[in-house]
């Protein structure tokens, strides 16, 4: 195959990857467009095959090792993708985008390896930028899987000094960034690589739970710049291409999360520069709050005209999806108005609640988006709020200083009436204790949140 | 390649990539996000260059590593982000399949 044809199909595949985020970007073309950029992809892997590289020959060497190696990583991804509950999904996303950093930085490291003296400065300019982006891609991503699998806290992590230590690994890098340029030889750039991991490692330790889907944005486009940058050093326009779109995109949709969010995007990234270890609020355990049975609340839901579920993550996690819709399906035959509040962040990234609820066959008109919920709350009789804590949590607003202060929120204290569905008096993913759980007109109902449903359905039932 | 090429290539690509995404609905952050992600799996051609041209048996080694890696990121990358779009099919009719 000659170079242009070459050319041409990688340049296919990259208007592939565009249509793919074009399609991705609405609700009815999004699947369509995740499967031509599959398309894509499949078209740039095979193409390769067929075309001799610079002083190369066909087949390509070490051939068996390639097929070998797609075939195990297939194996791996494949059955990870499939099985994976679609609760630890955001952790699934952070862990593929932290391999493919780590991929970019060991084709960078191989073909500096390869290269050796015959290597321009800006081609080892561009080798030094992969390696660094793609290790703290993969190490910081190794983090956000940490923190969202709850195998570490999800709190930030934050230690005396920490900001000179983290400051400290930027310059080291930096430096030896500078030292690969000039002397060009493997140790440094091991150095560096060692260096980039560990700088990846400090630079999401400071970030609280809330906060990690935007940092798994961010490292999701920075690992796009790494591939464009890749691109440029084995003379791939295709690689050029998709990484530069990637990085491009990522870093539009991760502005657009940290506004969905109400985060400066600035305030989450540097947070280890400002932030200071949390002191301990022990006091207010002891307060006391009005928990009731699985027969209060159904009597209650029973004389509501009107009922807003507000769904979160423990929802998700108890599996309960199906009986929410359940109790709303009995609600709604009765005569009562339901409606979900979503919130844009509720889960554990944008969107994941969605994803969830659809699961379960919720119908789409049901679903409300915060701003159309939150006037509606002054009318509403009772809002259950089941497994959710922070998005309903007005330390957002009333309280400057608290890690998620300015975050909007479901005002959910509007509500005549407020039931709680939780498994204890644990404070949220971002670690605040709520004051909404204190007020007078909460009812709390501890459990797990499906058998407590289940509860409750067979409660309206009987009245 | 000529380097105004290559400027030229990257400056596009990063208005396209703005433009794309720049007004999508909050519902569709996690999969868009995800489908970004499996896009820069690409890097797998890149892994099988450098493993078609590698000499010793450090840099194969490394090459079948990021082969690896990256198959996992791209194969797994369109495989969890269609799982989760297959779940907005119901009710919205016609546009799948």
């Amino acid at each position: 195959m000659n170079h242009f044809l070459y050319s041409l199909i990688g340049l296919s595949a990259g208007v592939c990857f565009i249509l793919a985020l074009k399609g991705l970007s609405k609700p009815k073309t999004a699947r369509r467009g995740n499967i031509i950029g599959a398309i894509g992809a499949t078209i740039a892997t095979v193409v390769v095959f067929f075309y001799a590289q610079d002083g190369e020959s066909l087949p390509l060497n070490n051939l068996g090792w390639i097929l070998g190696a797609i075939a195990i990583g297939t194996v791996i991804g494949v059955p990870a993708a499939r099985k994976v509950q679609m609760t630890q999904m955001p952790q699934l996303v952070a862990l593929f985008n932290g391999v493919g950093g780590g991929a970019a930085a060991l084709v960078a490291i191989v073909e500096y390896l390869h290269l050796g003296d015959k290597a321009n400065t800006a081609e080892v300019i561009a080798t030094v930028f992969t390696v660094i982006v793609g290790c703290v891609s993969f190490s910081g991503s190794i983090i956000t899987f940490l923190k969202l699998q709850e195998l570490m806290t999800t709190r930030p992590v934050v230690f005396p000094g920490g900001r000179f230590v983290i400051a400290g690994t930027l310059a080291a890098t930096l430096a030896a960034a500078v030292w690969v340029v000039i002397e060009l030889g493997n140790n440094p750039l091991l150095i560096l690589a060692a260096l980039a991991l560990a700088f990846g490692v400090l630079f999401v330790l400071p970030v609280g739970g809330a906060d990690v889907p935007i940092v798994i944005s961010l490292l999701n486009a920075f690992t796009g710049l790494t591939v464009a940058a890749s691109g440029y050093v084995l003379d791939s326009t295709l690689l050029i291409i998709a990484g530069t779109l990637v990085g491009a995109s990522g870093t539009i949709l991760t502005r657009l999360m940290a506004e969905a969010m109400g985060r400066s995007l600035f305030g989450t990234l540097f947070g280890a520069f400002t932030a200071k270890p949390q002191e301990a609020s022990g006091a207010t355990e002891e307060r006391p709050v009005r928990s009731g049975s699985p027969d209060d609340v159904a009597i209650l839901l029973n004389y509501a005209r009107r009922v807003v579920i507000v769904p979160g993550f423990g929802l998700a996690v108890a599996q309960a999806q199906h009986t929410v819709r359940e109790l709303a399906d009995l609600m709604l035959a009765k005569g009562i108005d339901v409606a979900y509040g979503i919130h844009p962040v509720a889960g554990r990234m944008p969107g994941h609640m969605n994803v969830l609820l659809a699961e379960a066959n919720v119908p789409y008109d049901q679903l409300a988006e915060m701003e159309e919920v939150n006037p509606t709350f002054g009318q509403t009789d009772v809002a259950i709020v089941i497994g959710a804590n922070d998005v309903v949590n007005p330390a957002a607003q009333t309280t400057p200083g608290c890690p998620i202060y300015g975050m909007p929120i479901l005002e959910v204290s509007n509500a005549a009436n407020i039931i709680f569905l939780k498994r204890s008096m644990r404070p949220g993913f971002a670690g605040i204790e709520n004051e909404l759980l204190y007020d007078p007109k909460t009812m709390l109902l501890f459990g797990d949140a499906k058998a407590s449903l289940t509860k409750v359905v067979s409660a309206l039932k009987n009245l | 390649m000529e380097p105004i090429a290559i400027i030229s290539i990257f400056v596009l690509a990063v208005f396209v990539g703005f433009e794309v995404v720049s007004k999508v609905s909050s519902t569709l952050h996690t999969p868009l996000m995800s489908g970004a992600n499996a896009i820069h799996g690409v890097i797998l051609v890149g892994a099988i260059i450098v493993a078609d041209h590698s000499r010793t048996n450090l840099e194969l080694g490394l090459a079948v590593a990021a082969i690896i890696l990256a198959t996992i990121n791209m194969v797994g990358g369109f495989v969890v982000t269609d799982r989760m779009l297959e779940m907005f099919k119901p009710k919205k009719g016609g546009e799948n399949k």
